[in-house]
């Protein structure tokens, strides 16, 4: 079993049928279907997810980008601080960085105003939280490798060629 | 005025394309899901494009040397050398042509005279019989077969020689079976070439989309090295047919030859499309090897798709075709294309386009998405079910 295959297979679209999987990497369903499985409890595979253009739903929807400095903690290092931040669902993603800050935390709010308060009211105030800087997205134009305003581009080829 | 009297013998002559009247029929009717293109769905990966765009706003918009670009020449080396182990120079052996097409042209005008004859492989790619034929040759036909993987063996080759034989063109990884030639299958026929001194006109077009092994070439076997002249380009492997850009390497004598030529009737290879091949040369092999692994992907999905649903093919090891037998259906390659183009709207070529040996098969392009196949081979199963195959 190509693990590697499988896995980028899964990246580009969650949706395939096992069936097709099977086919497309030349293995049984019940080999793909345990390989997911396992994957899934060995937390390779930590969801499935869609993406989503909600700049084109009726959806209020605002996404910011969030440096945090942090001093480190004793013992932990910077995984408790991570945790205590990681935690609150407006957190979509988080990362431990090189450069100026520590971190990086991608939030999702219904508007800006409340994206601002959620920063000043609970991630500013995090114990060995030092800073904050919030750059707020004003257009997404590529998410996970899928370009989300072009068009979709025409077959240009011809129906049959040699 | 009766026009078609003045047209030439030779023009008149050419047969019409197998796949012309497909395209007509398919290209009327709304809807038809297509599995006729011999080409890559993949759009040419954008650091080639963004290439091509920056030397047009460079300025640089002019002829370039007849045999090509010297750096793109010497890319061309180079990347023959990394990927396939040969060695050439960019000055004496490389010509770069307007796709593969124009090298296959030149390469026949510049070795065969009237009465020579060049044997080609059948199921074989539609233009070479009217490429020979324009080049005042006489085609002679080995016919491939299914249980031989439609491989070249030497039994056949040998047959197939007279003295009258000039040259051969084969095409390994073929269109449109998807066949390959190892360098185990190479090694039986090298011996007859050097024999009878054949010049062999080897399209390799295909090189990169070699599935199983490292993909072969004659000229890799020195003995026969300079009686060889490859054809290649960036049509399939760089997603780029639109460029039309392609390249011929052979001994400096054939060389010199083809670019006699090549440099009255094209002067030189496109300068933006020029500027691209160096970036694709460059930098361009981590998105071939992408698209590759896609490919291989699509094959295996569509060889089990057709097999479940009864359409009988073998594993092919190259290109983007697979070539299943229709023969338990008792139709006809071209009945059988029809008729399913007709009903369940889905475009594939008949195996005859590609010559008579092509009877009793199907080309089937998987240069598509899962999805499309998907789509396709559903309709195909329907088509086959309604007359209880």
């Amino acid at each position: 079993m190509n693990q590697e295959q499988l896995l980028s297979l899964l990246e580009k679209n969650s949706r395939y049928d096992t069936k097709d999987l099977a086919d497309v990497l030349n293995e049984t369903e019940e080999h793909i279907l345990e390989a997911m499985s396992e994957m899934e409890r060995q937390k390779i595979i930590c969801g499935y997810h869609t993406v989503i253009n909600w700049d084109k739903t009726n959806t209020d929807k605002v996404m910011a980008l969030i440096e945090i400095g942090a001093t480190p903690e004793r013992e932990y290092g910077y995984d408790r601080i991570a945790r205590n931040i990681y935690r609150y669902p407006e957190v979509d993603s988080m990362y431990l960085m090189s450069g100026t800050s520590e971190f990086m935390v991608i939030i999702y709010g219904k508007t800006m105003q409340e994206i601002s308060e959620f920063v000043a009211m609970k991630l500013a105030c995090v114990e060995y939280v030092k800073s904050t800087a919030t750059f707020f997205v004003l257009k997404q134009y590529k998410a996970d490798g899928e370009i989300l305003e072009e068009a979709e581009v025409k077959e240009e080829r011809l129906i049959v060629t040699p | 005025m009766m026009y078609d009297t003045l047209l030439s013998r030779k023009v008149k002559e050419i047969k019409p394309s197998g796949i012309r009247k497909f395209f007509d029929l398919a290209s009327q009717m709304e809807g038809v899901i297509s599995l006729g293109v011999g080409e890559p769905d993949f759009h040419t990966p954008w650091l080639i494009c963004e290439s091509a765009i920056y030397s047009i706003e460079n300025g640089q918009t002019h002829y370039t040397a007849n045999q090509g670009l010297f750096e793109l020449r010497k890319q061309i080396c180079a990347y023959m050398e990394r990927r396939f182990h040969l060695t050439y120079d960019p000055q004496k052996n490389v010509i770069v042509t307007v796709g593969g097409s124009e090298a296959i042209d030149i390469s026949l005008r510049s070795i065969v005279d009237p009465g020579d004859e060049v044997i080609l492989l059948q199921p074989g790619y539609v233009a070479y019989t009217p490429c020979v034929e324009l080049a005042g040759a006489t085609p002679k036909f080995i016919e491939l077969t299914e249980e031989n993987q439609f491989k070249l063996t030497p039994e056949l080759l040998e047959a197939a020689i007279s003295d009258k034989t000039k040259a051969i063109l084969i095409n390994f990884p073929s269109n449109p079976t998807g066949g390959v030639m190892t360098k185990e299958d190479y090694a039986k026929i090298v011996p007859i070439i050097k024999k009878h001194q054949l010049i062999v006109i080897s399209d390799e077009i295909y090189a990169e989309l070699s599935y199983s092994e490292e993909h072969c070439s004659l000229a890799n076997f020195d003995e026969i090295k300079d009686q060889v002249i490859i054809i290649s380009g960036f049509s399939k492997a760089f997603a780029m047919t639109g460029w039309r850009l392609g390249f011929t390497l052979a001994n400096e004598t054939f060389t010199s030859a083809m670019n006699k030529i090549h440099q009255y009737i094209i002067m030189s290879a496109p300068t933006a499309a020029q500027y691209g091949a160096i970036e694709a040369l460059r930098h361009g092999e981590k998105e071939v090897q992408k698209m590759k692994e896609s490919y291989e992907q699509r094959r295996n999905f569509v060889v089990n798709g057709c097999n479940r649903i009864g359409l009988k093919t073998h594993l092919p090891q190259g290109a983007f075709y697979i070539f299943p037998s229709i023969q338990n259906t008792g139709m006809t390659s071209e009945q059988f294309c029809e008729e399913l183009l007709k009903e369940q709207k889905v475009a594939c070529v008949p195996g005859t386009a590609f010559g008579e040996a092509g009877e009793g098969f199907i080309r089937i392009s998987y240069a598509y998405s899962i999805e499309h196949l998907k789509e396709a081979i559903a309709r195909i199963d329907i088509f086959l079910k309604n007359r209880k195959f």
